[in-house]
């Protein structure tokens, strides 16, 4: 047994940083979603100034709605690409299974910065892309809808974000136990069949998590949008982030914060309940 | 142990045989697993693959199953190539070692798995499923999930679930090696009296040789991927073919010698022998050596003096150690009778002493399988 002067020393450190980095800007926040900018001001007044305008002003429901969207995008996408993409390493890639993986895994390494930027040189007007369409043919002039448009931000975010997708799934096929596969298709079930009634249901708690990464992680991106997106792609982060810095509001940032947060922590909850039901041993 | 006086017809080689191993071979990288097996099976027959872990016997499981594919050679069922079907296709069920079972389906799902997903209807299905289930005395569980259950409740769920596809040939991968003692003997005679009744052919593979010879029909005896040989309980167990199946069943004592002039020199013991002449093995069981006696009156007695070395007691036996002279040591089992030391005379039939053939090293190990009689 440790003796309490000692749990208490070993466990000071990280309760202070959670204290002072974490429940402290949280509160700060709260409380700024609660007071008001008067002439320049910030003014320590309680009210619910900022919720009325949050849900009165069409504007920040219509860019709440485009984010939701564009998430929603990003996360079936990355799906879609990391589902099979784990799939096939789990269950079909044999010995190089190790290389491919590292070869999924190396883009995190990079800057995400770098990524975006990479981006707009591919997208841009006299870009990568266009160059090669123009090349073959296929276009006579250069297209201008692959940049500054929220296809853009659906592409890179979902770049990014596909390995965050891809691991979870992976850990999930790599848990299934190979004699189920085999006994599924000693009973009669084909490769198909196997996938739908045993692989898919018992790695839906992967695919859950994966697609959780994805989803909350779009929603609250604003570099994206930044970089490739343009005026259309506006997303809500793009907002607090001028609410916070040219326009001078904090306290309305703060209060899409608060919404933001508490959408990120129900939807959290709820797909770690879905996980749990969905977790067998 | 009373299988092969129970169901004779399976001494002589069947004319239509359920299943065929024709000289299957199978490598994994450089590495042999199995050289040039060749089997075959009734239908209602209980076959044991019975070896040592690495003698293969999984893996020509596996290749009935078709979860691997023969390297070469090839298996037939019912006049029907089965080796190049995939697993999904063949009328074959397994039974695997830890039961894989379904974790997210409920123990009626699993169990109807396999009419489900060959679009069976829905009534006919709820009727197989209770019946399968009764069949194991698992009726009253069809609702809870597999991971709520013990290790024998799992066996009966998997046992059933392979059975409701009513297949020709029923795979068992040591399906019993998970539980416990006691269990495993209740349900080696469920499984024995389950086999019976609904007459499917078992190929069940263990390395228990206990297990092989109360269930079995038949028991195949596999060393490094070859087979030794293949014969019935009784069969195997009185006449082995070698050194090694004698040793591997049961207890014997090996004594190596010469034959000369219808004479068999082992050590301090000799008898007269029809043998051709040269080095000879001979496999004596233990509990064909008894204590001399005046009452006792064998033919072709063999007499010996031994001093006992060892008593080892094990409840309606007990197993003697004993030093026969010139560095020959005995074993020799005999009904409980209390304490004994010091010398003593012993005697055993010539008969008893079966000659076997012994392969020089494992790997040099000859296929002396041969045709049950």
């Amino acid at each position: 047994m440790y003796s309490r002067a000692y749990k208490a020393v070993i466990a000071a450190p990280p309760l202070l940083w959670v204290c002072l980095f974490l429940l402290l800007p949280y509160a700060l926040m709260f409380a700024h979603s609660f007071w008001l900018v008067r002439d320049g001001f910030l003014v320590h007044q309680w009210n619910l100034q900022n919720y009325r305008a949050l849900f009165t002003n069409p504007l920040y429901f219509q860019v709440f709605l485009r984010t939701a969207r564009i998430a929603a995008s990003v996360t079936l996408c990355s799906l879609l690409l990391g589902y099979p993409l784990a799939y096939y390493l789990s269950f079909h890639a044999g010995p190089r299974k190790e290389l491919l993986y590292q070869l999924v895994i190396v883009p995190l390494w990079v800057s995400y910065l770098v990524r975006g930027y990479a981006w707009k040189t591919i997208l841009g007007s006299d870009g990568v892309l266009n160059g090669f369409l123009q090349y073959l043919h296929i276009t006579h002039g250069p297209v201008s809808f692959f940049l500054y448009s929220p296809f853009a931000v659906v592409l890179m975010l979902t770049h990014i974000y596909t390995p965050f997708v891809f691991l979870p799934i992976y850990a999930a096929l790599e848990h299934i136990r190979r004699p189920l596969v085999e006994a599924s298709q000693d009973l009669g079930a084909d490769r198909r069949a196997t996938f739908l009634r045993v692989i898919l249901p018992l790695s839906i708690p992967g695919l859950l998590a994966g697609a959780t990464f994805a989803f909350v992680l779009s929603l609250g991106d604003f570099l994206a949008p930044l970089l490739v997106g343009g005026p259309s792609a506006t997303m809500i982060a793009n907002i607090v982030q001028s609410l916070f810095g040219a326009a001078y509001d904090w306290p309305l940032g703060a209060a899409i914060s608060v919404c933001i947060l508490l959408i990120t922590v129900s939807l959290l909850f709820t797909t770690e309940r879905l996980e749990k039901r969905w977790s067998f041993k | 142990m009373s299988a092969g006086a129970i169901s004779p017809r399976f001494e002589t080689p069947p004319n239509a045989a359920l299943l065929e191993v024709r000289g299957v071979a199978k490598s994994f990288a450089a590495v042999q697993v199995l050289k040039n097996i060749s089997l075959q099976m009734a239908s209602g027959e209980f076959l044991t693959l019975l070896g040592e872990s690495g003698s293969g016997k999984t893996t020509l499981l596996r290749l009935i199953a078709g979860f691997e594919q023969p390297t070469s050679g090839e298996i037939w069922m019912s006049n029907e190539r089965l080796d190049t079907l995939p697993p999904y296709r063949r009328r074959v069920n397994t039974v695997f070692q830890n039961y894989a079972l379904f974790p997210h389906l409920n123990v009626r799902e699993n169990v109807a798995y396999g009419l489900r997903v060959k679009s069976t209807p829905k009534a006919e299905i709820a009727g197989r499923v209770e019946e399968a289930l009764r069949m194991v005395k698992m009726a009253q569980f069809a609702d809870v999930r597999p991971a709520t259950l013990s290790g024998g409740q799992q066996q009966r769920i998997a046992l059933s679930r392979a059975l409701i596809n009513r297949p020709q040939l029923l795979l068992l991968d040591e399906p019993l090696s998970a539980l416990d003692a006691n269990l495993r003997k209740q349900m080696q005679s469920e499984l024995k009296a389950l086999q019976r009744e609904i007459g499917i052919a078992f190929l069940f593979v263990t390395h228990d040789q206990d297990e092989a010879m109360a269930l079995s029909d038949r028991i195949a005896l596999l060393r490094n991927g070859a087979l030794e040989q293949i014969a019935s309980p009784r069969e195997i167990y009185a006449r082995p073919a070698t050194a090694y199946t004698a040793e591997f069943i049961g207890q014997t004592n090996l004594l190596r010698g010469e034959i000369n002039n219808g004479v068999a020199r082992c050590g301090s013991l000799q008898w007269r022998t029809a043998e051709a002449p040269g080095a000879a093995v001979f496999s004596l069981r233990p509990e064909a050596i008894r204590i001399a006696n005046a009452s006792l009156q064998l033919p072709d007695a063999v007499r010996f003096r031994g001093i006992i070395r060892q008593q080892i007691y094990s409840g309606a036996s007990e197993l003697l150690e004993i030093d026969c002279g010139s560095n020959q040591t005995l074993r020799v089992r005999i009904p409980a009778s209390g304490p004994l030391s010091g010398e003593h005379d012993f005697v055993f039939s010539a008969a008893d002493a079966v000659p076997v053939f012994e392969s020089p090293s494992a790997h040099g190990s000859r296929t002396t399988a041969h045709e049950p009689r």
